[in-house]
């Protein structure tokens, strides 16, 4: 166990504090700006993919592991962003323009289904966010003027001040780039009021609204921050897809980023990061395991589908805090070693339950 | 007293439906005293608390604070002017830390505009000191500092009390009003308690307004006692006027 002795208050706030955490980051992020060097072409795509997959991940995070609102409609979020940013750059707008006006899109998109979830809570908020993402997908399929239905839209190759950027080298590094940037955004925001009234709302309503947090405001506006986060993640993926076609933003993927945060481990950036990781890599293992399966197995429909609902159930049971909760037991497990119990982690059972005045 | 008072229900009615919780109460809290209100179960204390912090909407009367109408206000905006309140069943931020659930007392001192706290300004360090070092106040006050960086979810009953208290502190409040501060704390914490409040009256300046059953503590910190029995004030003065009152004896012995 490392106890820290500060000077200032500002060294207990810091993002990275150890140098440890410099090392470490450093490392990985050196390794991420090497790594296209040494890839193959498909790998790197595979890894933008990630980062794309990532970024949208870290809006669900907000709003339904920092904010306590749940959301099976993300996908309509990522499609507004996509749509919005490759009818933006069909208008003639340039590349760094379009994507953050298809993230403004989003995030007024958020605002309006924000409304409503001012007054449902839980399983009717699910609802509501499921209907929104089926009428966006229709509206999508439907409106051929500007999306081109179901025949589907080509998505132009972007370019910054007279550069290409559609190569999937340097597309790789523009992902990383902006991944990072909202990484580095969002965990500001955590560390400072607004990301504390997020927690606020989400633990107390009544305690949150007795410390002068506008709890309707809030969670408007984290719905409105969290759809414009994922709908920056669509405007990157708009590229890395190339043709848009509304059958890439089915309900599956909404579910995939709910999968990713509960697996990543709720209320957590870098549960956010590695759900991502793992559900983007769940399909891949799936197939490389296909391989080893007998014919009939490896055959039978739906074993993607079956393998994630698995893992997911294997989390719940397992590992509730997730991927996130697992790194921590590990780093606590090395940092105290050899004084680890098993109970560390185990949260203390509350035997007074409140009755809420909401 | 004579000053002005610094809280005023002006005949406040509440009801539910044809439950009348609260039917034409009126009362005065000074400022600079501690005022306990007692009462058998049902009786309106909380309910004239929630009138208070607006979580409930008055069916009449008015409610002043420094005189300012804020019957209508909303919710929101009552830490604002300066109350600040714990609730009988602890409602603490439980995923937090205890570091976080004190810096959210400081909430209504607001941490700079959302793109400063995006980016991270100096502007939003130098405010996020000032709150640490005002939260740091407060942990010393109540000796929470071994709790510090622990998770709520993880604390004993008797310091997330205390916690909570905190954080009402915290919010640099001029009236503080406790719901039931010593329910569920073994006899050595309810006299740390009996410690605190007076020395959040004498050393703070803060208005205390105290819901509370257990009588040796009200006796020992309260100035004034105010009985309420059926949405009604029965009685007040000191807590062995009150105590004497035939009227308080019937409410609770129910003769």
């Amino acid at each position: 166990m490392r106890f820290d002795y500060h000077t200032r208050y500002s060294q207990g706030f810091a993002l990275l504090r150890h140098k440890r955490d410099w090392i470490g980051y450093g490392l990985l992020f050196a390794g991420l700006l090497g790594a296209p060097m040494v890839l193959s072409t498909w790998m790197v795509g595979e890894v933008t993919y990630v980062f794309i997959l990532a970024i949208a991940s870290m809006g669900l995070m907000m709003l339904t592991g920092f904010t306590g609102q749940v959301s099976l409609g993300h996908a309509a979020f990522v499609a507004i962003g996509a749509y919005g940013h490759a009818w933006f750059m069909a208008q003639g707008l340039p590349f760094a323009a379009s994507m953050p006006l298809a993230a403004l899109v989003a995030a007024a998109a958020g605002l309006l289904v924000g409304i409503p979830a001012i007054r449902v809570h839980g399983l009717y908020l699910a609802m509501v966010t499921l209907a929104f993402a089926i009428v966006v997908e229709q509206v999508i399929g439907l409106w051929r003027g500007v999306t081109g239905g179901f025949m589907g839209m080509m998505v132009e190759s972007p370019s910054l001040l007279g550069w290409s950027l559609g190569a999937p080298r340097v597309f790789y590094y523009v992902c990383l780039v902006v991944a990072v940037l909202v990484l580095v955004a969002l965990a500001n925001l955590l560390r400072s009021g607004i990301g504390r009234a997020f927690v606020g709302v989400r633990d107390s309503e009544a305690a949150a609204f007795a410390l002068g947090i506008p709890v309707a405001r809030v969670k408007a506006g984290a719905f409105a921050l969290s759809a414009g986060v994922t709908g920056l993640a669509g405007a990157l993926m708009a590229h890395h897809i190339g043709y848009l076609t509304p059958d890439a933003f089915t309900l599956l993927l909404s579910l995939d980023l709910v999968l990713m945060v509960v697996i990543g481990g709720l209320g957590s950036l870098r549960g956010a990061i590695l759900g991502a990781i793992l559900i983007s890599m769940l399909p891949k293992a799936v197939a490389v395991l296909k391989t080893f399966l007998p014919d009939a197995l490896a055959r039978q429909f739906g074993l993607e589908i079956f393998v994630a609902g698995f893992v997911l159930a294997a989390f719940v049971l397992f590992e509730p805090r997730g991927l996130n909760g697992r790194w921590l037991k590990i780093r606590a497990f090395f940092e105290t070693f050899p004084l680890y119990r098993r109970d560390m982690f185990r949260r203390q059972k509350a035997y007074m339950k409140s009755e809420r005045n909401k | 007293m004579t000053s002005d008072p610094l809280l005023l229900l002006d005949d406040v009615a509440l009801s539910f439906g044809g439950v009348k919780a609260i039917a034409g109460l009126s009362m005065q809290v000074h400022p600079g005293e501690v005022l306990a209100v007692i009462g058998p179960n049902g009786a309106g204390k909380t309910s004239m608390l929630n009138l208070v912090t607006r979580v409930f909407d008055a069916s009449a009367g008015r409610i002043l604070f420094k005189g300012q109408d804020i019957t209508r206000l909303p919710r929101a905006s009552i830490a604002h002017l300066g109350i600040a309140r714990t609730f009988q069943n602890i409602e603490l931020f439980e995923a937090a830390t205890v570091l976080d659930n004190l810096l959210l007392g400081r909430h209504r001192f607001g941490s700079g505009a959302w793109w400063q706290q995006v980016l991270r300004t100096p502007d939003v360090t130098r405010i996020e000191e000032e709150h640490r070092a005002k939260v740091e106040e407060v942990i010393e006050f109540l000796d929470l500092s071994p709790w510090r960086g622990a998770l709520v979810a993880g604390l004993p009953y008797g310091v997330r009390k205390v916690v909570e208290l905190g954080r009402a502190l915290a919010s640099g409040p001029e009236l503080l009003i406790l719901d039931e501060p010593a329910s569920g704390l073994n006899p050595e914490e309810t006299r740390d308690l009996a410690f605190w409040v007076d020395d959040i009256r004498s050393d703070l300046g803060i208005t205390v307004v105290m819901i509370e059953h257990d009588m040796a503590l009200v006796s020992a910190v309260a100035d004034r006692v105010i009985c309420m029995a059926g949405g009604r004030m029965l009685a007040t003065g000191t807590a062995a006027e009150v105590q004497a009152h035939p009227d308080v004896i019937a409410a609770y012995l129910g003769t």
